[in-house]
């Protein structure tokens, strides 16, 4: 017999939903430091270079995350390492997200006018001075509301992770229909979690969106 | 040392590749039902009518803040509860058919906004009905800017469907994982599973570039 949905399940969901923030958090930042190399290395002079990040970018965003975790956590076996679900979770995703961050902001690197390239190398700044403290500073400004954006997919992401066995908000919901068999209500509050997660994240990202069109209008 | 071991791979690779049929059959039935979603939902959203405009509304939201897997699993485990029973084919169509259907109505809704307000005074002041304007001075100007768009969404659709072998709906994923249980050799499995998946989205994205160019050639209007 199915025990009756409950408080505590209501906490254990909650508590579970706490993996989903660190995980996307973990992703994020990896993604993020992953996202400028590749940017970088996407709008750089170096055929090479530019390349690999094309391959690299064309191979993440041409695949399904589901089946990059997949690769990842039967690759651990593959280099004899145990298999951890985290580990493999939080590579995956940072490799996801870097792909996504890369193309992202080499698209913010490009919009940059390349007057302001040229100028800085008129003044002979090195390229290292160059994106310092001319081009990042202003594709930064460009690329935060479709970051946000992309932060929302990210974490909506995350939960395909439940599919490797990492328990996190989707899992604990498994984890509680199979015990409960309440689907309605616990993929319903599974649901809430979520959208009260990225909801507020995705209405930021329209406003930014909204205030830099203005801004460009003018 | 990994042994590396693709025998069972090559020797089931005609299960493979009718998995990959059945994801690009799959994809282009959520597409174009969810494209049909889409424009109701845009006209729905630009409509007087303040509850229908909200309802589309809370309906894009909803679906665009929340998980696929977990809306999968909502009306895959959920609607059997109240007495409706999809079996895992159907109902990974719907979800696709939703979820595509509200990322689809916002792409619609810039379309129809990107298209000039005097050529829609225009057509009106010639004595066009609304589905006239809408089939003769919306639609393929509004089309052709949202191209590019569209044909994203439909390669991160199929990338997305990829989840419906949670529910053991028929696919390429679902194919890999079969082959997974038969013969243990996962990593050589989904490596050829996942290259099938980025031979489908190069060779789509490919195709639409190709298409956009036969479709579309005739001269701006700006």
């Amino acid at each position: 017999m199915f025990r009756q949905f409950g408080p505590a399940d209501v906490l254990y969901i909650l508590e579970a939903a706490r993996w989903t923030l660190i995980l996307s958090a973990i992703a994020f930042t990896g993604g993020a430091i992953g996202g400028l190399a590749v940017a970088l290395a996407r709008s750089s002079q170096v055929t090479l270079l530019r390349v690999l990040s094309t391959g690299f970018i064309r191979v993440f965003q041409g695949t399904p995350l589901l089946m990059q975790l997949f690769l990842f956590y039967f690759g651990l076996t593959v280099l004899n390492l145990p298999i951890n679900p985290l580990l493999a979770a939080a590579i995956a995703l940072t490799f996801h997200a870097s792909a996504y961050l890369g193309e992202i902001w080499r698209g913010s690197i490009e919009a940059v006018p390349s007057g302001q390239s040229e100028a800085a190398t008129a003044l002979s700044l090195t390229y290292r001075s160059r994106m310092r403290w001319v081009i990042l500073p202003q594709a930064a400004r460009i690329a935060v509301a479709p970051t946000v954006g992309f932060l929302v997919q990210l974490i909506k992401g995350t939960s395909l992770t439940s599919i490797i066995g990492f328990t996190e908000l989707t899992r604990a919901g498994q984890i509680v229909n199979n015990a409960t068999f309440d689907p309605f209500t616990v993929f319903g509050l599974v649901a809430v979690i979520y959208f009260v997660i990225c909801w507020p994240l995705s209405l930021y990202a329209r406003w930014l969106e909204g205030r830099m069109r203005r801004a460009y209008a003018r | 040392m990994y042994h590396f071991n693709f025998t069972p791979v090559f020797d089931n690779f005609d299960l493979l590749l009718y998995g990959a049929w059945l994801t690009v059959r799959l994809s282009f039935a959520a597409m174009v039902l969810g494209l049909v979603v889409s424009v109701l939902g845009a006209v729905a959203r630009t409509s007087r009518f303040r509850g229908l405009h909200w309802i589309v509304g809370a309906y894009v939201e909803v679906i665009r803040n929340t998980p696929f897997l977990v809306q999968i699993f909502f009306l895959y485990f959920g609607l059997p509860a109240i007495g409706i029973s999809l079996g895992p084919n159907l109902a990974a169509l719907i979800a696709l058919v939703v979820n595509v259907g509200a990322y689809g109505t916002e792409i619609a809704r810039a379309g129809i906004e990107s298209v000039p307000r005097g050529q829609v005074e225009a057509g009106r002041a010639l004595g066009l009905g609304p589905l006239q304007i809408f089939r003769y001075i919306i639609f393929r100007p509004a089309l052709r800017n949202v191209y590019p768009a569209l044909t994203s969404q439909f390669i991160y659709l199929m990338l997305t469907s990829s989840v419906v072998s949670t529910i053991s709906a028929n696919d390429l994923a679902s194919a890999g994982a079969d082959l997974n249980a038969k013969t243990f050799a996962s990593f050589e499995i989904y490596l050829v599973v996942t290259a099938l998946y980025l031979a489908l989205s190069l060779l789509f994205s490919g195709l639409f570039r190709a298409l956009q160019g036969a479709l579309f050639n005739y001269p701006a209007s700006r």
